[in-house]
């Protein structure tokens, strides 16, 4: 088609004319972009600066090293130990099959964690190591770091753990650690990031969960940079953090560890305590278990096992398990009564064998009965009417009130699991709790140590000591943390009159030093060292009148669960007292038969800071303590001998 | 049409006409591609290989192509327009049947020697062909509604194509195109507001469409067209790569974080970071100031191809040389605002900086037709 001037002329006018519309559209398409940038790169800039960062930034906790755990001589009782592990890289082995087989003949590996390292790694980034194989020995790692070279992608690494030394002895005190769970953190109200590290130890129970806080220490913080991928490229810093407190706690490990020993074969709890300031030098309870199965992560079998047991032994009875008292509880109504002044230290009550309150029948224990009895003779041969009429006398709250100032019915604040507050009973109390009017016959049975009265072994240990001092002793379980001393327990005076205590004490001095006391038997008879005590037998079943009638049924004839609870309370020396302590064996039998003995030990091993000799023994059973110190020395784990001192 | 009908009286001859080449233009697309091989460089994290070396040649390639275009008078190229388009078309529908699929598109040809991407080549023909086909048409015709539907059917036959590959980027971009060119050439203002109400119309039944049996788009073009809309809920799945982008762009900053300091590029949050979302490197390692650089550099292209499209007074040149600039423009415009967040991302890359072989040859020989038009102009 031909074209002319005319319409060449036409056609570049609209071209242009058009050419314009657009070039002015695209102008203000760039100029919309060029406000974009702006305002993202100008205006957001700092916002997005940020978001890029925490796209490649990531804080990695660094956890510190738990604190450890002392004794009141120095020796760890928690310590932290090299844990080696083998951990293997994915994408570095190559042929995985292949590299593992060789490290199997390497070490000995658990084909089930084989399985699992396997699963774990076909789940993660191949750059994430996995745990091959945790706690191998040194012999192991030095193996797999000879054959590096024919073993890619696997390196062995170090890391703590924390280890008992003591294994039972201390199980019930320290208690143990262990990874902490959904349910501890929906327990606690804890924000530190470290609860958030999987796997995480924390302390589950005793001390080490009470001292969680000075334990733990602080987390140090690693930032790195990571990749889209989420592999790490480099360290950007690193910041330590506060590894945790030491503690050192009031505990004797080696005396610890000899009454584990002594108790063995027992249900059992005992507490030994320095009246020079409330020292718990030994809380123990039998049988007691392994706290390094839990931190490996016990077996099902082993945790069946436990808890099979009938004689319970997870449970931590020196300061958990609460007892009626029986006769130990003698001196609480002995000394509310002589304080209220019903009755007169030379005073003396006929006992018949019985005393009938309101029809009810109250037996003593011996059934002939003492006759005409004064105080320091009822406590020495444990009288019970002499209890049952000055009870009556004094009545309920003020034996509840005498009680509790002597450390029963309330809770010693200490960091263990579960201490029990026990029952110091009184009228409030039983309207309060079962809404029932309190009866003169519960008033009679709670004069003995039976009925509603129950104690703990820690509380029956406080209660003898503040009897042996005069003052308000309170235990004290830790000695430092972090260097600092911690307050003693050595208290101020009980307010009690010096002459009701100095009666009492003679009292409990013929219960094991006088040929007539109950716990004539389990005397000390080195001079310097006499042991005042007091027995107790508690019963855990009711005596029908016909069985009465027939003749009480011995405890050997018994199943063992209805046995009686056998409880020993002593000091000693009884002129300068140096530690009181407490023993509860569980349906043992009678207190002089099961527990004294058991308590003169533990007392001697105390007095003595080791074995004692032979000579601090009654002539008679000489024969018989060289074997039993024989046997229990071979028990004590060595290391420790000769460190423990008193 | 031939070059006597052009009414010359000098048409620069031989070695000569490289004197008369537009070379303020040749100097920016270097300048564009010299930024192209910097963020190769930095992408690959400081290594010429894979990508910088060969985007190099290939432009050393592509430099003397459209030298060798520009040197072909335009009367030429003019009259090689219908077989250019339909040679094309053929490609396009060659593509359909024996095209390699990648990435879930069937886009490429494989010719033996390279593999050419036939949607990229049909950018530059169909401008060429519309050009001629306007140059061709007496004004009167122009908006004639035979000789309107015409060029529309020229136009809709390869988007329809390129859509079923499918490449939605390509399609959008061959369609504005060809408008523009349509739009350039005179034709009435009422047919564009019928198509853009009939566009309106259209968009809305393509997401009436969404989820029925005649659904019009595929469903990754719909989670792309969502993301767009609310990227943030879904900021590790499809939205993810859009976040990223704009945490990349924005936290270039005023001066950028350094040459290889970009965070988001060097630890791989940004995608294709070497294609379709380089710019996010750009902007993030050279901050605000390298980004609107890139982008005056684009405007001054485009500037420079309109100055010597109004100032030719032969209409099929001036035609081809704004077609031309539209293209270009509608290339970085969609991928700008594609890696800001203004548009959505459909895969356009960023002309001569992105890493790829036809779209960069294809846009050096188009601009050698711009510098043939320059060269053989009317004087």
């Amino acid at each position: 088609m031909k074209r002319t001037p005319k319409d060449n002329i036409e056609s570049a006018r609209i071209v242009g004319r058009r050419a314009l519309v657009v070039g002015g559209v695209q102008l203000g398409i760039i100029g919309a972009l060029g406000l974009r940038l702006r305002a993202m790169q100008v205006e957001q800039a700092d916002e997005f600066r940020l978001l890029a960062e925490e796209n490649r930034i990531n804080i990695r906790l660094l956890p510190p090293a738990r604190g450890m755990i002392f004794d009141r001589n120095g020796i760890p009782i928690a310590d932290n130990e090299q844990n080696y592990r083998v951990v293997m890289v994915r994408e570095d082995a190559g042929d995985i099959g292949e590299v593992l087989a060789k490290l199997t003949e390497l070490v000995d590996i658990d084909p089930d964690n084989l399985t699992r390292a396997m699963e774990e790694m076909q789940r993660r980034s191949p750059f994430v190591p996995v745990t091959i194989a945790d706690r191998l020995s040194w012999e192991d790692v030095a193996r797999i770091n000879l054959n590096t070279p024919t073993l890619p992608g696997i390196s062995a690494e170090v890391g703590l753990s924390r280890v008992y030394p003591w294994g039972a002895d201390l199980a019930h005190v320290v208690g143990y650690v262990g990874p902490v769970s959904d349910y501890d953190l929906s327990r606690i109200d804890d924000d530190d990031p470290l609860l958030q590290i999987p796997k995480f130890q924390i302390g589950k129970t005793g001390s080490e969960n009470k001292l969680e806080h000075a334990l733990r220490g602080s987390a140090g913080t690693r930032r790195i940079e990571v990749n889209a991928a989420g592999r790490i490229m480099r360290e950007l810093d690193r910041k330590e953090g506060e590894p945790g407190k030491d503690v050192q706690l009031t505990l004797d490990s080696r005396l610890q560890s000899y009454v584990q020993a002594r108790l063995d074969g027992e249900s059992a709890g005992a507490v030994v305590i320095d009246l020079e300031n409330g020292d718990l030098r030994a809380i123990a309870s039998a049988p007691a278990f392994d706290p390094n199965l839990f931190v490996r992560g016990i077996s099902n079998t082993d945790w069946k096992a436990l808890n099979a047991d009938k004689y319970r032994p997870l449970a931590a009875k020196a300061v958990q398990g609460t007892y009626p008292p029986g006769s130990t509880f003698k001196m609480v109504t002995a000394m509310a009564a002589m304080e209220a002044g019903v009755v007169a230290a030379d005073e003396t009550v006929y006992c018949p064998g019985y005393t009938d309150v309101f029809n009810i029948r109250f037996h003593c224990w011996k059934r002939g009965g003492h006759g005409n009895i004064n105080l320091h003779e009822s406590l020495k041969q444990s009288c019970d009417c002499y209890y049952y009429e000055i009870a009556q006398r004094v009545g309920i709250d003020k034996m509840a009130e005498m009680a509790r100032k002597l450390g029963l019915g309330i809770k010693h604040d200490l960091p263990l699991s579960a201490v029990a507050r026990g029952l110091a009973p009184d009228k409030a109390w039983k309207r309060e709790v079962r809404d029932e009017d309190w009866r003169i016959g519960d008033t009679v049975n709670a004069s003995i140590g039976q009925g509603y009265v129950l104690a703990s072994p820690l509380q029956l240990a406080v209660m003898s000591a503040r009897i042996a001092t005069g003052r308000e002793v309170t235990p004290r379980l830790v000695r430092l943390i972090d260097g600092v001393e911690q307050p003693s327990g050595l208290g101020e005076s009980l307010g009690i009159n010096e002459n009701t205590l100095r009666r009492i004490r003679a009292s409990m001095n013929d219960v094991s030093n006088h040929r007539r006391g109950t716990a004539y038997g389990s005397r000390i008879t080195a001079d310097e060292y006499k042991m005042a005590g007091k027995t107790g037998t508690s019963q855990v079943r009711r005596i029908t009148p016909e069985e009465r009638a027939a003749g009480v049924t011995k405890n050997e004839d018994l199943p063992w669960e209805r046995r009686d609870h056998a409880l020993f309370v002593s000091f000693a020396p009884y002129d300068k007292p140096r530690y009181a302590l407490s023993v509860v064996v569980e349906h043992g039998g009678g207190g002089s038969r099961a527990a004294a003995p058991i308590a003169r030990d533990i007392m001697l091993q105390a007095l003595y800071g080791g074995p004692p000799p032979l000579e601090a023994y009654p002539s008679g059973v000489r024969d018989k303590i060289a074997e039993q110190q024989r046997r229990i020395e071979a028990r004590i784990p060595p290391g420790s001998k000769g460190l423990g001192r008193a | 049409m031939s070059y006597l009908e052009y009414n010359t009286k000098f048409v620069p001859t031989g070695l000569r006409k490289l004197w008369y080449l537009n070379w303020p233009i040749i100097m920016l697309l270097i300048a564009v591609s010299g930024f192209g091989f910097l963020m190769l460089y930095s992408v690959a994290g400081g290594s010429p290989t894979p990508w910088m070396e060969p985007q190099m040649k290939r432009f050393g390639m592509g430099l003397v192509l459209m030298i060798f275009v520009a040197m072909v008078p335009i009367w030429f190229w003019r009259n090689m327009a219908f077989v250019a388009f339909g040679g094309s078309i053929l490609l396009l529908l060659a593509v359909q049947f024996f095209g390699e699929v990648n990435m879930g598109a069937q886009r490429w040809i494989n010719l033996g020697f390279m593999r050419l991407q036939p949607s990229e080549l049909t950018k530059v023909t169909l401008v060429l062909f519309l050009a001629a086909y306007y140059d061709w048409l007496p004004n009167k015709k122009v908006s004639h509604p035979f000789w309107v539907t015409l060029p529309i059917l020229f136009i809709l036959a390869p988007v329809a194509m390129v859509l079923n590959q499918p490449d939605l980027g390509t399609a959008l971009l061959l369609l504005m195109g060809g408008a523009t060119v349509m739009f350039l050439a005179g034709v009435h203002w009422a047919y564009f507001a019928t198509v853009i109400g009939g566009g309106v119309a259209a968009i809305a039944a393509v997401f009436q469409s969404r989820g029925t049996p005649w659904q019009l788009l595929k469903d990754y073009q719909y989670r792309r067209i969502d993301t767009f809309l609310d990227p943030s809920n879904d900021p590790l799945g499809a939205g993810y790569h859009i976040t990223q982008a704009k945490i990349a762009l924005g936290s270039g900053g005023w001066t950028g974080r350094g040459f290889m300091q970009g965070t988001q590029s060097r630890l791989n949050f940004l995608p294709e970071k070497h294609t379709d979302f380089i710019f996010t490197t750009l902007a993030e390692e050279f901050g605000f100031v390298g980004a609107f650089t890139l982008l005056v550099l684009y405007l001054l292209i485009v500037a420079f191809c309109v100055v010597t499209a109004l100032t030719n007074r032969d209409r099929f040149a001036s035609l081809l040389t704004l077609g031309i600039a539209m293209t270009f423009f509608l290339f970085f415009a969609v991928n700008m605002a594609m890696v800001t967040g203004l548009a959505p991302v459909v895969g356009v890359p960023l002309p001569l900086v992105s890493y790829g072989g036809s779209a960069m040859l294809v846009l050096l020989v188009a601009f050698g037709l711009v510098q043939s038009a320059h060269v053989h102009k009317p004087r």
